[in-house]
């Protein structure tokens, strides 16, 4: 059974403008959005900036009111929850955001940090909260004495480690990953990853982990969403991500993702141009102003997400993908 | 792929020494680092945070704070047959975005918000070349043209908060290119982009380099864009240079645990490895102020013995025929599984 069900998403921010301030339009940052996150499952979400990948991730754990859709967690519609209604769930469905420096109060050392949070949401008795803080401590890899001390008394990674360790002291269900390891060094993002993989194991936990690298994402998730100007483009698994990817944006990021073997040199595909902006969209197909196949019919409509072979669970939404024929002239670029 | 090292290096660095006057004491941030930049070619200076690739590409540049920064006597740099490291600063300007010129990461940062765009581009012309404003004004629409932003005699009268992320790195390279300088150092040029803008950036650049012979110094992180662009690789550690050579060579047969590691930490592509633990390198940088003795890189290094304590590896030729900065360099018996995974992989 899914454990998240989120069915036609919406999440439009107003734009204000003119002297008076009123709202002359919105941004649609995410548009129609459906998907399941299926119970133990590691859900990627990739995209380029401003694609709504964050927006998506705040909106589904509700740190983010939905403008419109239904997001069920455990059977449990969450749009329409009091605040009341909604404190258990916050504390079932917990955050890792991309800069742990800023995510952490400056003036709480990590003791209090976990402390607070573990009393508000009374994860354990009274009298165990030391002995739970302690555990956790230790689970993500930091010295016991590092919890008198404050965020900017630790390196990146060590810093990226008491963010787990914040949302995790809560016990949660469900996790966003925001950009966990974009801002580290490699050597510290490979162990970071590895300790998420085994807190993943240890805590069973559902993952969704937005990130704009490929290569985390196929080494991480078992299914991916390649977003574009709000709208899901291409859902697939990463089991074989680089030979199932139909959709010309995903096949373009693909090509785009420069590989570290230098006797494997390709020409990167080359996508003309940028994202247009969000503000005002192009009519039809989001990702017409950049497409290599795009067509007149691309232009009227904006082609349905769905099923594009006999692969359960790889939807797409494109005209030009019908099937493995028509794939093969938009992968071309590739090379 | 490879260029042939015909002829004379355009840019001869020699015992490059920086260091920091600062609250606690002064501290080396580059250290006795040597290299060589050919015409035509693409060195990558690699390294992660804090190891001075950046203070290496400002001291060539001269661009960091005098007050603070000594540049030890015995550093060299050269270019056309002249140590810039000891021109006045009235020759270094000449120089200066004219002969060599630079690239930073953040172009939102280092472009000016209040001036448009042509204004920024002429400051340089203007600076370094006798041409009149008519011809100049030419000039930089032809740069713009060059680094293919649309519309360039439109662009040029616009502020840089009008341009997107990509079009302003790209401005900034054709500001860094429009005195048609000899060498191009570009400071993690690609890192604040997304990854179809990184490739455009990256083709962008590769194309200027054959059209125009211009060397360039890339300094990154990110070993895949090592990998798709450079020729050579200087690798840095803590300061140190620790193991240099061609690009094909420092992938296939990595001499230094060091770069060995940074390579089997990335994520592999083609899913061969989903869900395995990825390598990781145990421990942190030392701090500069609290260097080990011996080798920098002795307490994260899975090969350490006595001897990597006692004293420190000198920058010496290795088993592969390149220099390393190790005392037990890894040769084909001591990484055979390294080998044959990238060899595998090749294939």
């Amino acid at each position: 059974m899914a454990l998240l069900e989120v069915r036609d998403l919406h999440k439009r921010f107003p734009k204000h403008g003119g002297v008076l301030n009123r709202v002359v339009g919105n941004v649609h940052a995410v548009n129609g959005v459906s998907f399941d996150v299926n119970e133990g499952e590691v859900v990627g979400i990739v995209g380029e900036s401003g694609c709504g990948k964050s927006t998506l991730g705040k909106t589904v754990i509700q740190l983010l009111g939905a403008t419109e859709g239904s997001i069920k967690f455990d059977d449990q519609e969450l749009t329409s929850l009091s605040h009341a209604e909604m404190m258990p769930f916050r504390r079932k469905m917990q955050m890792i955001f991309q800069d742990p420096y800023s995510s952490l109060n400056p003036r709480l050392t990590v003791r209090q940090l976990l402390r607070e949070a573990i009393r508000f949401h009374k994860v354990v008795g009274a009298d165990q909260v030391e002995a739970h803080i302690d555990s956790i401590i230790e689970k993500v890899g930091l010295r016991p004495d590092s919890k008198d001390k404050f965020p900017h008394e630790f390196s990146g990674g060590q810093r990226q480690r008491i963010g787990i360790a914040r949302a995790l002291c809560l016990k949660p269900k469900f996790l966003v990953a925001d950009e966990p390891v974009s801002a580290l060094d490699v050597s510290i993002q490979a162990a970071v990853l590895n300790l998420m993989m085994d807190l993943k194991d240890e805590f069973g936990l559902t993952m969704m982990f937005i990130s704009h690298d490929l290569k985390v994402v196929e080494h991480f998730c078992d299914r991916v969403l390649v977003m574009y100007l709000g709208h899901v483009v291409e859902e697939l698994t990463c089991d074989n991500l680089h030979a199932d990817a139909r959709h010309p944006y995903t096949t373009a990021l693909l090509g785009a993702n420069p590989i570290d073997d230098p006797t494997q040199r390709r020409s990167l595909t080359i996508l003309k141009g940028d994202v247009p902006s969000p503000y005002n969209p192009p009519p039809g197909c989001p990702f017409t102003t950049r497409c290599p196949v795009v067509k007149d019919r691309c232009h009227q409509e904006m082609p349905p997400l769905e099923d594009k072979d006999a692969t359960p669970g790889h939807r797409a939404a494109c005209w030009e993908v019908e099937g493995a024929g028509v794939a093969s002239s938009a992968a071309a670029g590739e090379g | 792929m490879s260029k042939t090292n015909s002829g004379e290096p355009v840019l001869k660095v020699r015992h490059l020494t920086t260091r920091f006057r600062t609250d606690r004491g002064v501290v080396t941030a580059v250290d006795d680092v040597s290299f060589d930049v050919y015409p035509g070619e693409t060195v990558g200076i690699v390294g992660e945070s804090g190891c001075g690739k950046t203070v290496t590409s400002k001291s060539i540049m001269r661009l960091l704070p005098e007050q603070v920064t000594i540049i030890d006597e015995k550093s060299e740099i050269m270019f056309e047959g002249e140590n810039i490291a000891r021109l006045s600063e009235k020759r270094m300007r000449e120089v200066r975005g004219d002969r060599i010129a630079m690239i930073f990461q953040e172009p939102m940062t280092s472009l000016n918000p209040v001036f448009r765009i042509g204004w920024q581009l002429d400051e340089a012309l203007r600076y370094h070349t006798k041409l009149g404003r008519k011809q100049r004004r030419e000039r930089a629409i032809e740069m713009l043209k060059l680094v293919d932003i649309p519309n360039p005699e439109k662009r040029i009268d616009e502020y840089p908060h009008q341009l997107s992320g990509g079009m302003r790195q790209r401005v900034m390279i054709a500001m860094a290119l429009c005195c048609e300088p000899d060498v191009l150092i570009a400071d993690e040029p690609t890192t604040a982009l997304d990854v179809t803008i990184q490739a455009q950036i990256l083709s962008l650049m590769n194309s200027l380099k054959e059209k125009l012979q211009t060397a360039i110094m890339l300094i990154t992180h990110d070993l895949g864009v090592v990998a798709q662009v450079c020729d050579r690789v200087v690798v840095m550690y803590a300061g140190r240079v620790i193991e240099s050579g061609p690009v094909a060579d420092i992938f296939r047969r990595p001499q230094h645990p060091y770069t060995q590691a940074l390579l089997d930490s990335i994520p592999k592509q083609g899913n061969k490895e989903r869900g395995l633990r990825l390598a990781t390198i145990p421990g942190i940088v030392p701090s500069l102020w609290d260097l080990p003795h011996g080798c920098r890189f002795q307490d994260r290094c899975k090969f350490k013995e006595q001897r990597c304590v006692d004293g420190e590896p000198v920058l010496e030729d290795g088993p592969d025929g390149r220099p390393v900065r190790c005392h037990f360099p890894l040769d084909e018996a001591r990484h055979p599984q390294h080998l044959a995974g990238r060899h595998a992989e090749g294939a």
